[in-house]
């Protein structure tokens, strides 16, 4: 639920999607669910030659067990806020 | 003192929750490990991370199949967030 929130202040920013086949997809993201699925809209794929069918597709919708990574900007994130949050996680759903 | 962290420490993921703010080291399915600043987590050790530093351990092979020497492919992150699936270990590094 922690991570899903944190993806949810994240909408309409610019990422990078680092699949776990290696392929990068920076694109806006515009939404997400509880199972981290994530749909992004006006994508580019970082290494074009290697992936020339992506080139035509625009908007995707990405299954959230292929994510390796999702990569953000520093400035797009509270960290304080994230640490707060999490400890309180940790707190109710702990004991 | 060592009576008073292990009573913090009761169950694995305490060791996780006392690295909220410090440094950490992962390894990774893939060959992969990861150093970065440990800012949330969550059951399945989905991870927020900033100031990541990866390293890729790759050993080529070469034609006749012999494997060369091990090289490592470095690469330099802001902020990450790692889902947990492919997460080894994570260990608090001094």
């Amino acid at each position: 639920m922690l991570i899903f929130s944190f993806f949810k202040t994240l909408t309409d920013q610019v990422i990078t999607v680092e699949l776990k086949n290696d392929l990068c997809i920076t694109g806006t993201l515009k939404s997400v669910d509880q199972f981290l699925n994530i749909r992004l809209d006006g994508i580019r794929v970082e290494d074009p030659e290697r992936h020339p069918h992506m080139l035509a597709v625009k908007n995707v919708f990405i299954r959230g067990s292929v994510v390796r990574y999702v990569r953000m900007a520093a400035r797009a994130v509270d960290t304080t806020l994230l640490e707060d949050a999490t400890r309180r996680e940790a707190h109710n759903t702990g004991k | 003192m060592e009576d008073a962290v292990n009573a913090t420490i009761s169950e694995p993921l305490d060791i996780v929750k006392l690295s909220l703010g410090e440094r950490v080291f992962m390894k990774m399915r893939g060959d992969r490990t990861i150093t970065g600043t440990l800012h949330a987590y969550d059951a399945h050790m989905n991870v927020v991370l900033s100031n990541v530093e990866e390293s890729i351990h790759i050993v080529d092979v070469n034609e006749d199949g012999i494997p060369q020497a091990p090289r490592v492919e470095r690469r330099s992150l802001e902020m990450l967030f790692v889902r947990g699936d492919g997460v080894i270990l994570l260990s608090p590094t001094q």
